[in-house]
């Protein structure tokens, strides 16, 4: 269905291929998950085959990309449009009309389908994404899943043999990945259509693909196979096959299920054992943060309802809740970019301030860098210089810090990027580096996560964790709101579990996680009744061998 | 007997009337946006014919009456009060000319005399300062009033009209051009979401959100994002199909080139012989083979183009009655117009009270038909429950 013949791609002439021998065929009605290290060609590989590369980003195409017997180099994207249906990373540059409805049938509209059958297709397709009830709903009023939901439906309505997805679940809470990777699950079985998907999260998508295409570097011929074989040596590895490597099962299961299948043994092994207990936060210290009671009022809804919520030096806290359930908002509220509607939140007094907690909306924005500090959903919304030089000089006059503390942060977090570089050309995990050095450089007891794995890739994320649990143990607090249920269990010492805005469940990491599937990570699944949460833990207890 | 059959009557009675009552708007009987256009048309002629303070007064009542009672809660509803406020800048700005540059109208009661500034020779004829009559202000207050209402019909159509839908009813050739429209007007408010979330953003670097130096400082990364968000949606939008042509032969594109460049040039000769005296006889005919040729231009144009329309708009007959009671109160006022000059453009000199013309009053009143025969827009609160995912900007907004 998609032929690639020695396919290469090169922005600029001198400039390194970003694509190299990519000689190979996704055949008809498949699943291909593309998987690869940030920055390896991914999208680019997937604009090739809609026709965006080169038609609409420059660049040189080598070789051919053919879809549907259509070559992508004598077609535009406009006509390949009926056979092939791409969506971003963002589903929100996507939309052009106004409305569900219309947007599910603009597609239909510009290549010419008859009214009729635009109207039977519309309507099958608001089945088929769960969409009937917002179908009269305008676009900028839908959460992060129903936008998702949306954009794939709007380009299945043509019927393209071929979807091809960038990063479809990445923004999403685990239950919206879940019906989205459902909806893919039921195109490519009921309708034959061929899937080329992308996905850092390895670890949603992975059991679903009946091939796995590897890039395993930049410009290095990629690898397609069966995905137990290719995962097997693969830089980016969902948590379940580092399980299979720590445990030595060979092949690698790749859905839960398959791995509890073998897991009898590690479970035996480990049933002696005992995993590692959380940190214990500092004892006596007032919290660094507290809320009582906190409502928070947004656009007439009550966004925040009666939050009681404590965060202590030397703690990593979790917050988790579907989209749109008021997590950016709490975190938001501590910062003061909210006022509460009733209730109170205080940070604690700044280290070697005397005097009493600080109320975040009647502080000044420059004295509250010193309370606390937070990295928000969008990281560039948090920079605004125009090299990463100059974004660092002016976070260290900000923040009243040391000229030069800032650099030295972010030499530390990103030492392969220049400092001339400009901040919107670093990737998402280097961008998110950058912001989180802006934001310690004011040292704030108190660190605020919005979200901070979105878009990054296992090592990415890997260095993430490891810098946050080192400002953990130095006596910082970290709340982080995510929906990443692997982060959470390899970070977070408690989980706070909010729902329309409400606190439902809260409580140490392995009592939360594993009270529901929703939020339990791999490990934990597989491990089921024992209580390991992570590949880490596990790893480590093994070494030690038996007590 | 005839108390069983009381009821029953009055039942069906009152079943007939429900029908004809307006029903709640979704979208197989939403009022076709043209519909809304040409009501307030009618409206802004039946304003441009007249002076008379007390029935332009009344139009602009019947257009914002209108409004109140059948705009939805979407983002260009919310037009209208602007309109009012440019209204009401426009009546200010002619009076204050009136006052300074003084009127042609003269007048007798006198109310001030300004310090008249003498100007050299080559100005003659402009005059600033000097005598300010009551008749020359309240003359400017009429004009200003007339062009004011002008404007607020126009509001109140920009207000009750869907542009996406009314894009829709366009003619295909033109469909891509409004989309360009339609997308560089969505451009505006993001631009402005961004800038609002980027100043917010700026109390977490610890600057103040507020003031003009923090709006200088976001600019610029606020216009990068919507250069880069504008260049996704074009790839986007060219991903899925937009700009697609069917082949036509040579033949059709020469013939729709030229009936367009001829309809052009004919409406253009044709209008200018209309309004120049000379050219009375051959005006009229001229515009309509101008026109005639232009229509068959964009007919043929529209075959370039496979598009389809799904759910358009119907004219049904609420649209019907809509678009009528905005040409009954057109048509009301160019007659009275016609019929009684003296009372629907009154003389300023000498000053006199208005006088509410009642046959031309009637007429514009019928304008409030749309208040009870378009269906009413689902109410806003009954059907957001998630403006907070919204305004959170979940997934990159």
């Amino acid at each position: 269905m998609i032929r690639f013949s020695s396919v290469s791609v090169r922005y600029g002439e001198d400039a390194p291929p970003v694509l190299a021998g990519v000689d190979l065929t996704v055949p008809e009605g498949e699943l291909c998950l593309l998987v690869g290290p940030s920055g390896v060609g991914k999208s680019t590989l997937l604009g090739t085959v809609s026709g965006l590369v080169p038609h609409f980003t420059g660049g040189t195409l080598g070789g051919e990309v053919t879809v549907a017997g259509r070559s992508t180099a004598d077609h535009p994207p406009r006509e390949l449009a009926d056979v092939v249906g791409t969506v971003g990373q963002d589903p929100a540059a996507h939309f052009v009309t106004e409305t569900v409805e219309d947007e599910l049938a603009y597609g239909m509209e510009s290549l010419g389908v008859p009214p009729d059958v635009m109207r039977r297709r519309v309507e099958e397709t608001l089945d088929l994404l769960g969409l009937a009830e917002l179908r009269d709903r305008r676009l900028d009023a839908l959460s992060g899943g129903q936008r998702q939901r949306v954009a794939i439906g709007s380009v299945l309505t043509p019927h393209p043999r071929v979807l091809v997805l960038d990063e479809p679940t990445s923004a999403l809470d685990p239950a919206a990945a879940e019906e989205v990777l459902a909806v893919l699950q039921r195109l490519v079985h009921d309708l034959g259509t061929t899937v080329l998907l992308a996905e850092h999260r390895l670890e949603r998508v992975v059991q679903y693909a009946d091939s796995v295409l590897l890039l395993p570097g930049p410009g290095r011929a990629p690898v397609l196979g069966a995905p137990a074989e290719v995962l097997e040596r693969s830089p980016v590895r969902p948590p379940v096959v580092r399980l299979a490597r720590v445990a030595g099962w060979s092949p690698v299961p790749l859905s839960v299920r398959d791995a509890r299948r073998r897991a009898t043994g590690l479970r035996e092994r480990l049933a002696s054992r005992r995993p590692p207990s959380p940190r214990a936060p500092a004892a006596g210290g007032a919290p660094l943060v507290e809320t009582e009671g906190l409502v928070v009022r947004r656009g007439g809804v009550d966004v925040v309802r009666g939050v009681a919520l404590r965060v202590a030096a030397g703690e990593a806290v979790a917050l988790m809740g579907r989209n749109g359930a008021g997590k950016s908002t709490l975190l938001g509220a501590m910062m003061g970019l909210h006022a509460p509607a009733r209730g109170t939140v205080r940070l604690a007094p700044a280290p070697g301030d005397d005097g009493g907690p600080v109320v975040p909306h009647r502080t000044a924005p420059g004295a509250l860098l010193r309370h606390a500090g937070l990295v928000p959903q969008d990281p560039r919304d948090l920079l605004f210089a125009e090299t990463v030089a100059e974004e660092c000089a002016t976070a260290d006059a900000e923040a009243g810090a040391a000229p030069g503390r800032c650099g030295e942060l972010v030499r530390r977090l990103l030492p392969e990027v220049a400092e001339a570089t400009h901040p919107r050309d670093l990737s998402e995990g280097q961008r998110l580096a950058l912001a989180l050095a802006v934001v310690l450089t004011a040292a704030p007891p108190l660190l605020l996560l919005d979200e901070p794995t979105r878009g990054l890739d296992y090592a990415a994320k890997d260095r993430l964790v490891a810098i946050l649990d080192e400002l953990v143990s130095a006596g910082h607090g970290v709340l982080l709101a995510t929906h990443d249920v692997e982060l959470a269990a390899e970070l977070a010492d408690r989980v706070v579990v909010v729902a329309e805005g409400e606190v439902v469940a809260e409580g140490p990491t392995a009592r939360v996680v594993t009270g529901s599937p929703a939020f339990a990570p791999q490990v934990a699944k597989v491990l089921a009744p024992e209580p390991w949460l992570t590949v880490g833990a596990v790893a480590r207890a093994l070494e030690e061998g038996p007590e | 007997m005839s108390d069983v059959v009381g009821p029953g009557a009055a039942d069906e009675g009152r079943r007939a009337l429900g029908s004809l009552r307006a029903p709640l708007a979704h979208r197989s009987n939403a009022l076709h946006a043209g519909a809304w256009w040409l009501w307030a048309l009618g409206l802004a002629t039946a304003a441009s014919r007249t002076t008379n303070p007390l029935l332009l007064g009344l139009v602009v009542a019947v257009a914002g009456y209108v409004v109140a009672a059948r705009r939805t809660d979407a983002p260009w509803a919310r037009a209208f009060g602007f309109f009012l406020a440019l209204g009401a800048v426009v009546v200010a700005v002619r009076v204050l000319f009136a006052l300074l540059l003084g009127s042609p109208i003269g007048g007798s009661e006198v109310l001030v005399t300004l310090p008249e500034v003498p100007l050299p020779d080559w100005l003659a004829g402009v005059r600033l300062g000097g005598r300010v009559t009551a008749e020359a202000l309240y003359f400017a207050f009429c004009d200003g009033l007339r062009l004011a209402a002008l404007l607020i019909c126009l509001g109140a159509a920009n207000a009750l009209a869907d542009p996406g839908r009314l894009l829709k009813s366009l003619p295909g050739a033109l469909y891509e051009m409004g989309v360009a429209v339609v997308v560089a007007m969505q451009f505006a408010p993001r631009l402005v979401a961004d800038l609002v979330r980027m100043r917010t953003a700026q109390r977490l670097r610890g600057r103040a959100d507020r003031g003009v130096r923090s709006l200088v400082r976001v600019a610029r990364p606020v216009l990068e994002g919507a250069l880069e968000r504008s260049v996704a949606l074009a790839a986007a939008m060219d991903a899925r199909g937009y700009g697609r042509t069917a082949a036509v032969s040579p033949a059709v594109r020469r013939a729709t080139h030229g009936l367009l460049l001829g309809g052009a040039l004919g409406v253009c000769v044709g209008v200018y012989g209309l309004l120049s005296a000379e050219g009375a006889g051959f005006g009229l005919p001229l515009l309509l083979a101008g026109v005639a040729a232009a229509v068959a231009g964009l007919w043929l144009g529209g075959r370039r183009s496979p598009r389809t329309r799904y759910r358009p708009d119907r004219w049904g007959a609420r649209a019907w009655l809509v678009a009528g009671a905005g040409a009954v109160a057109a048509a009301g006022v160019i007659v009275a117009a016609r019929a009684d000059p003296g009372a629907l453009t009154p003389a300023a000199v000498p000053l006199t009270a208005p006088t509410l013309p009642l046959g031309a009053a009637a007429t514009v009143l019928v304008g409030l038909l749309p208040a009870l025969v378009a269906p009413v827009p689902a109410k806003a609160g009954a059907r957001r429950p998630a403006p907070v995912a919204a305004e959170r900007g979940e997934g990159a907004a």
